[in-house]
């Protein structure tokens, strides 16, 4: 369980958010959605500590300040927007730092696991700067799957921290992408992620908060969150909501007008 | 969702094969120093030719030159080579960024700031100090100032785990320009004897190497080089930048600490020594990246046998060419590392401002 009281954090002088309380689950996807400049990425760097300000974040139990980085390590996995690489590693080195940090550091076999997840073990001898930007995408996610690879250790659930894993993919890589989230999730693993795209989120999260000027404006299951007139309200937008086939909720963005 | 439709040509072709198993390189660079230090020792202005050292007796004069002054000169080389080429690939690794060089971007200026404030303002000293410190001063002295140039480097051009190559050698242009002027203000102020050590240890080349010379600076570099060990898997993850690095368990700040003591005691004890010697730091690791990959658990060992190994034959190749005089070692590191630097320079000019 993930619980974080109060968070705040100033960017530049500037409060960009106040007073939010978060929750997430393990065993469950946990959106952060909202507008550009909602906040979103800024709450995500408060949960894991990268972000200093006020506030209380507790990991399973253990306020997130009293874990050495090398324990968290062992209990966490975060995947920042973009990471570039410095000098030429392989994919294979690049994930194997994520392995080597994890819980599972003694096991073989789970860098080659983690990349056959995102279908990329063709790759893994190419050097991490020689491939596509969605590649190195999906690179950095076998990175820190790798890092947290048994969803629960010792009866303690692994989480993951993404924000915007989906960014840089085309559709059939996004759906790759969310079924590695669903599947950790869903074998007992925490996942709190950043998303833009609201069909993806209405597809996979079971919970969902909506972010708007630095603070949490809804929070809840998708169908609660995403209606019309929340969402509206957040994206400064018309849109419009429907569902299909079997109780989803979808968008339709042809059907959006300016506010 | 097939592999192959996602398959877009590559740019580059995939290099890692092309890499080179790391304990045959070692095994090369071991060979190439040993050839080397035999070539240092044996060849010279003097007529001892190389087969003769172990073939005859020799007579003290010929003992005097291998034993006091080409043996010191072997291994103050050694020395020198190695924590320069180190230090480059520690600063690669903490400034993310290949082009950084301790000579190219002001910590050889701050050291040498640092030794000629030792070598003139020394003798203001409190006594005790002065001989507790002995012929160590000197080397002291370097570090501290190399210390300080990288901690202000580190500031200026370091933000939020990037660094602007831009920036880093500019600010590497300012603090040289500066510890030039102080530089200049302190040769001004220094009277005949300080000129006469002055001029002798700016030469940038290991022609007054002297036993005493090599037991002040050893010290100094091999304390620096005990640190690298427990920096290399740090220095690995901080390739993804800082936030990624902590994210992978390793103590940043520790890490960042510990390679800016180890550069500026390398650095700083090597142009106390030798004046300053550029590009080994450059050209050293970059050659080793390409031949064993950017790993820095064998990248910082083997730049040590490699950068000893080159500065070793540099110094020699000095010593031949125009005997009995010497050529200084600076202008064939320059000979040998601006092309490298230039090279690097191109090839990264699409990506500069990573």
């Amino acid at each position: 369980m993930l619980l974080a009281e109060g968070l705040g954090a100033k960017l530049g002088g500037r409060s960009v958010l106040a007073g939010v309380d978060f929750e997430a689950r393990p065993g469950e996807i946990t959106a952060i959605v909202g507008p550009n400049g909602s906040g979103k990425t800024t709450l995500l760097r408060r949960l894991t500590g990268d972000l200093p300000g006020p506030g209380l974040v507790i990991l399973d139990g253990d306020p997130l300040a009293s874990l050495s980085p090398r324990v968290l390590a062992q209990r966490r996995a975060v995947l920042p927007q973009a990471t570039a690489v410095g000098f030429p590693f392989t994919l294979r080195e690049v994930v194997a730092m994520g392995h080597a940090a994890g819980a599972s550091a003694h096991l073989p076999g789970i860098v080659e696991a983690a990349l056959a997840e995102v279908g990329l073990l063709s790759k893994i001898d190419t050097p991490f700067q020689d491939m596509s930007g969605g590649e190195q995408a999906r690179g950095h996610l076998a990175r820190v799957r790798a890092q947290v690879w048994a969803p629960v250790h010792h009866g303690r659930p692994a989480w993951l921290f993404v924000d915007e894993p989906v960014a840089a993919l085309d559709i059939g890589h996004q759906l790759q992408v969310m079924g590695v989230l669903r599947r950790f999730a869903r074998a007992g693993g925490g996942v709190v992620a950043v998303m833009h795209d609201l069909n993806l989120t209405a597809m996979n999260a079971a919970r969902m908060v909506l972010m708007e000027g630095g603070r949490i404006t809804a929070a809840g299951r998708p169908p609660e969150v995403m209606t019309a007139p929340l969402l509206s309200r957040a994206y400064r937008c018309q849109l419009c909501l429907n569902t299909a086939p079997n109780e989803g909720i979808w968008l339709l963005p042809q059907a959006a007008s300016p506010a | 969702m097939t592999e192959a439709s996602l398959a877009a040509p590559l740019p580059r072709a995939p290099r890692p094969g092309h890499r080179l198993p790391a304990a045959a390189v070692t095994a090369v660079l071991l060979v190439i120093l040993g050839l080397s230090a035999v070539a240092s020792l044996s060849l010279g202005a003097s007529g001892i030719r190389p087969w003769e050292i172990w073939s005859r007796d020799l007579s003290p004069s010929e003992r005097a030159i291998l034993f006091e002054i080409r043996l010191p000169r072997l291994l103050l080389g050694l020395l020198v080579g190695a924590g320069l080429a180190m230090s480059g690939a520690l600063m690669q690794g903490l400034f993310r960024n290949p082009l950084a060089d301790p000579g190219l971007v002001g910590v050889g200026a701050g050291a040498g700031l640092g030794a000629v404030l030792a070598i003139v303002l020394g003798g203001l000293l409190p006594l005790g100090l002065q001989t507790a410190l002995g012929t160590h001063l000197v080397p002291v002295s370097a570090f501290a100032g190399g210390w300080v140039a990288v901690l202000v480097l580190h500031r200026v051009a370091h933000l939020r785990g990037q660094t602007s190559i831009a920036t880093l050698l500019l600010a590497g242009i300012v603090l040289s320009a500066l510890a030039g002027a102080f530089t200049g203000i302190l040769i001004f102020i220094a009277d005949d004897a300080q000129l006469r050590d002055l001029t002798f240890w700016g030469l940038g080349s290991l022609a007054g190497a002297s036993w005493a010379k090599l037991m002040a600076a050893a010290p100094i570099v091999l304390a620096g080089m005990a640190l690298t060990p427990f920096l290399a898997r740090g220095l690995d993850a901080m390739a993804l930048g800082e936030a990624v690095a902590r994210h992978l368990g390793q103590p940043v700040e520790r890490i960042k600490r510990g390679a800016i003591l180890a550069v500026a005691a390398m650095t700083g004890a090597a142009v106390a020594v030798s004046g300053g010697i550029g590009f080994l730091g450059i050209v050293v690791p970059h050659i080793l990246r390409l031949a064993i990959g950017p790993g820095h658990r064998l990248l910082l060992p083997l730049s040590a046998l490699f950068g000893a190994a080159l500065l070793v034959a540099a110094d020699t190749i000095a010593r031949l060419v125009v005997a009995p005089a010497e050529l200084p070692i600076g202008i064939i590191m320059a000979l040998i590392g601006a092309p490298v630097f230039l090279w690097i320079l191109l090839a990264r000019r699409g990506q500069l401002e990573v």
